[in-house]
């Protein structure tokens, strides 16, 4: 599968979709829309007509409030159809603001309250290494959710376990809820507090899909300590007035504003 | 109560690998026997027990049956959202061991007093809420929660309860126990408690009034259909437990009588009303000072039921 094809259409299907729903993030899911298109089109092991294989991989997305991406990238890689997409936050929708499981093929882990998703992670590798099962486990966090102290009591766990067969991405777009995560709650420097805590660590450029894929085709050698990919990327990637700004976190693309993001995203299509 | 209920689960790990028992870096000695048994089956996992439930509800994903043990609140309201968003929301098998219930590790302050827990976990979706009132039950309970797939919560004494029910004992998922069926009062206890409630009983026997005493194991599901029976026969429903009224089983009774339909008995809340303890003892001592010693049950149930029987006077108990 071309992952920069599907990373368009994840972005298109989050305009679409944070549209039709009136809600909010869209910037959220533009940031980790290559990191999504890059793990579901290339990485993951996975049966879309088998959501509950044993031996899939296990993606949980921790930032719930971008489930609207999860929710496209698994539409387009055959888990259900394109066409519940557009109900999205609608009356009676399945397909809730922050992602659920329930009624949902394929959602591992329903999330949306900030700091649960690597715990249930780590659980997860670790019966996967007390069974001797060969799935991987991948949590996608945010910058922002990285204040929360539950993320490193599982930072301390997943190291002092080697569970070699986790690995945490974290959506690094250096905007949170309110502002700039350096002036708000500062993270640096960020990849040496995961080196301290044990676990190997990899910086690359999140909208690189060549450096996606070599960083995240991880299978560590049991005993290995868990990798954190820390991905820098753009908050609102891809829509030029969206970029770098705290307002898309929460405004709902409408009218002019809806239009003009299409249409940049269809520019990239014909490029 | 800890150690029967560490016997019980290691009789279930011996037979079922997918048991595992975590724990927030608590129970000192009291798990050891565990440990030594099923290293594999077990894993502390530090003190960090929001870390610990979410690693719980990502074990039990993967098909573990997972217990998760600390004492007082730390199980619960510590990592409470952990426990509703991923456990409950999850329908993941996790029970949830709080050893110390009430005023169990007294002395040692409000930190330590687990007091609302049984309304929260109460409040939860899914969530079956289980208070033994003895050895006895706590056996039958830690069992119940294994063959029960799903949310648990275990509401278990520190040590030293005693063994109150003789004879053996059947029990299934939201039954309450009747010790002594008859009566024109009923008492309905919860949790550790139970010991004081049959001493209670038997002062207000040899105060003439008879009351029969029923140990409500279960929370949720609660036992409606004895409230509902109890409801048309007596004069007085009186609740004890060791937790506040609000919410528990005080709260839980309370609530299921007013959807009943038809004349009711008034009930009677024992337990603690609003406020933190700040008086220094051990459970007994702080029992007592909260009306929840033998005597003080058998007064306020007395007055409670003297209102209509002015004749009790003459017994002596003051008003």
């Amino acid at each position: 599968m071309d992952t920069r094809k599907l990373a368009l259409k994840i972005r298109r299907h989050a305009i679409l979709m944070t549209n039709q729903g009136k809600s909010s993030h869209v910037a959220s899911i533009l940031s980790m829309a290559d990191i999504v298109a890059v793990l579901y089109g290339h990485i993951l092991r996975k049966r879309p007509d088998e959501p509950r294989w044993p031996e899939r991989d296990r993606f949980i997305l921790s930032k719930g409030h971008a489930g609207a991406g999860v929710y496209a990238a698994l539409a387009e890689t055959g888990y259900f159809p394109v066409d519940w997409l557009p109900r999205h936050c609608a009356q009676g929708s399945k397909l809730c603001g922050h992602v659920s499981h329930i009624g949902i093929p394929g959602v591992e882990l329903s999330t949306g309250s900030l700091g649960h998703g690597l715990s249930v992670g780590a659980g997860m590798a670790y019966a996967g290494k007390l069974d001797n099962k060969n799935y991987r486990v991948f949590v996608l966090m945010s910058d922002g959710e990285c204040d929360e102290g539950s993320n490193w009591e599982a930072i301390l766990f997943a190291a002092h376990h080697r569970l070699a067969n986790l690995v945490a991405v974290v959506d690094y777009n250096k905007i949170q809820s309110l502002g700039p995560v350096e002036e708000i709650l500062g993270l640096e420097p960020f990849a040496a507090k995961w080196q301290s805590f044990g676990w190997q660590v990899k910086e690359i450029d999140g909208h690189d899909h060549d450096q996606l894929m070599a960083s995240l085709d991880i299978r560590s050698e049991p005993g290995s300590p868990p990798t954190c990919v820390i991905a820098h990327t753009i908050k609102g990637k891809g829509v030029s007035f969206m970029e770098k700004s705290v307002l898309w976190h929460y405004r709902s693309p409408q009218g002019e504003e809806f239009q003009a993001a299409l249409a940049e995203l269809e520019d990239v299509i014909f490029a | 109560m800890r150690d029967a209920f560490i016997r019980v689960l290691m009789e279930i790990a011996r037979q079922d690998k997918r048991i595992m028992l975590l724990t927030a870096d608590l129970g000192f000695g009291v798990l050891n026997p565990f440990i030594e048994a099923f290293t594999e089956q077990y894993l502390n996992v530090g003190v960090a027990e929001q870390n610990m439930t979410g690693v719980a509800t990502g074990l039990a994903l993967e098909g573990k049956i997972v217990f998760t043990y600390s004492i007082g609140n730390f199980p619960t309201l510590r990592c409470l959202e952990q426990i509703r968003n991923d456990v409950c929301y999850h329908d993941a098998n996790v029970k949830i061991v709080c050893i110390g219930g009430g005023f169990c590790y007294g002395p040692l302050g409000i930190s330590h007093h687990a007091t609302e827990d049984l309304a929260i976990m109460r409040a939860l979706p899914g969530m079956r809420v289980m208070a033994p009132g003895d050895l006895a039950e706590t056996r039958l309970i830690t069992r119940i929660a294994y063959e029960t797939s799903g949310p648990c919560y275990l509401r278990l004494g520190r040590g030293g309860e005693a063994q109150i029910h003789q004879d053996a004992l059947n029990l299934s998922l939201g039954q309450g126990i009747s010790l002594f069926p008859e009566g024109e009062v009923a008492l309905l206890s919860t949790g550790g408690i139970l010991g004081n409630a049959v001493g209670a009983r038997e002062r207000l026997e040899a105060w003439g009034v008879k009351a029969s005493l029923h140990s409500i194991p279960f929370l949720k599901p609660l036992d409606r259909s004895l409230i509902e029976m109890l409801s048309q026969t007596v004069r007085l429903m009186a609740t004890i437990e060791e937790h506040s009224i609000i919410g528990g089983l005080g709260g839980a009774v309370a609530e299921a009588l007013a959807e009943m339909p038809g004349p009711k008995p008034p009930l009677l809340r024992i337990g603690l009303r609003e406020g933190f303890s700040c008086e220094v003892g051990d459970q007994e001592y702080l029992r007592k000072i909260y009306g929840l010693s033998t005597d003080s049950i058998a007064q306020r149930v007395y007055k409670a039921i003297s209102k209509k029987n002015p004749e009790a006077k003459i017994y002596g108990v003051s008003n």
